[in-house]
């Protein structure tokens, strides 16, 4: 049965299916389904929004021929592209971060894709300029260093700082000015790189 | 050698949505009636 219909045109599948044979629209479906879902795929690189974006190029397509407003008889397929093209469209919409490939000779890939993990250089600099930052908060007078890890290290806000050392949040917000200036200064003096 | 940034498009041909996907969307297409009323269409979903 499914046989004979995968040679039966889409044309003809379309008209069955909206006077009611729920049969051809599997036909459509199997028949046709490779090469949508292939197209998606092209465009998001994403298996999960993939099939998304495949299931709701089929529902728009369900709904528009059940509710007779399909008028584009014998190019189905170009029509069911049109949809899920714009379905992806509006994914990246969504998002908001349609991807741009320029295939043109002064093409950047980096100019569109950056690598933010990681790698093995740099991860040894980031712990070496956290040790020298340490290093560096040790070398303050007590009631700055006092200020400064409350706030940077244990994320404290003021107001909790000046509870907890007896101090009005003016004066730990002066502590925490100074202690920065101090940290600047001691940068500055020994020329000391703090980049990752 | 200049390193190869894109995915091999024919490697797509390949692909297809799953049994799942397939089978909800028959479900739905079976439990969606339309029904007309004084020229105006309605939507019904019945499971």
């Amino acid at each position: 049965m499914i046989m004979e219909k995968e040679r039966i045109t889409d044309a003809e599948l379309v008209s069955r299916y909206i006077k009611g044979d729920e049969s051809a629209l599997a036909v459509l479906i199997k028949k046709h389904k490779q090469k949508i879902y292939s197209f998606i795929y092209s465009k998001v690189f994403d298996r999960d929004v993939t099939e998304d974006v495949f299931q709701d190029t089929f529902i728009k397509v369900i709904r528009t021929l059940k509710l007779g407003k399909y008028n584009e008889e014998g190019k189905f397929l170009p029509w069911v592209m049109r949809i899920a093209h714009n379905l992806v469209i509006d994914h990246f919409r969504k998002n908001n971060r349609m991807p741009k490939f320029d295939n043109g000779h002064e093409f950047n890939i980096f100019s569109v894709i950056s690598d933010s993990s990681l790698n093995a250089e740099k991860i040894l600099i980031k712990n070496q300029v956290v040790d020298d930052v340490r290093r560096l908060i040790e070398e303050l007078p007590e009631d700055q260093k006092q200020v400064l890890v409350m706030r940077m290290y244990n994320d404290m806000s003021f107001k909790e700082i000046s509870e907890n050392t007896g101090v009005s949040i003016n004066t730990a917000l002066g502590r925490m000015r100074y202690a920065l200036i101090n940290l600047r200064k001691v940068i500055e003096k020994h020329n000391i790189v703090l980049t990752n | 050698m200049a390193k190869l940034y894109i995915e091999n498009s024919k490697n797509f041909g390949t692909l297809q949505p799953t049994e799942e996907t397939v089978n909800f969307l028959l479900n739905y297409s079976r439990a969606l009636s339309v029904i007309e009323y004084n020229k105006l269409k309605f939507e019904a979903l019945l499971n």
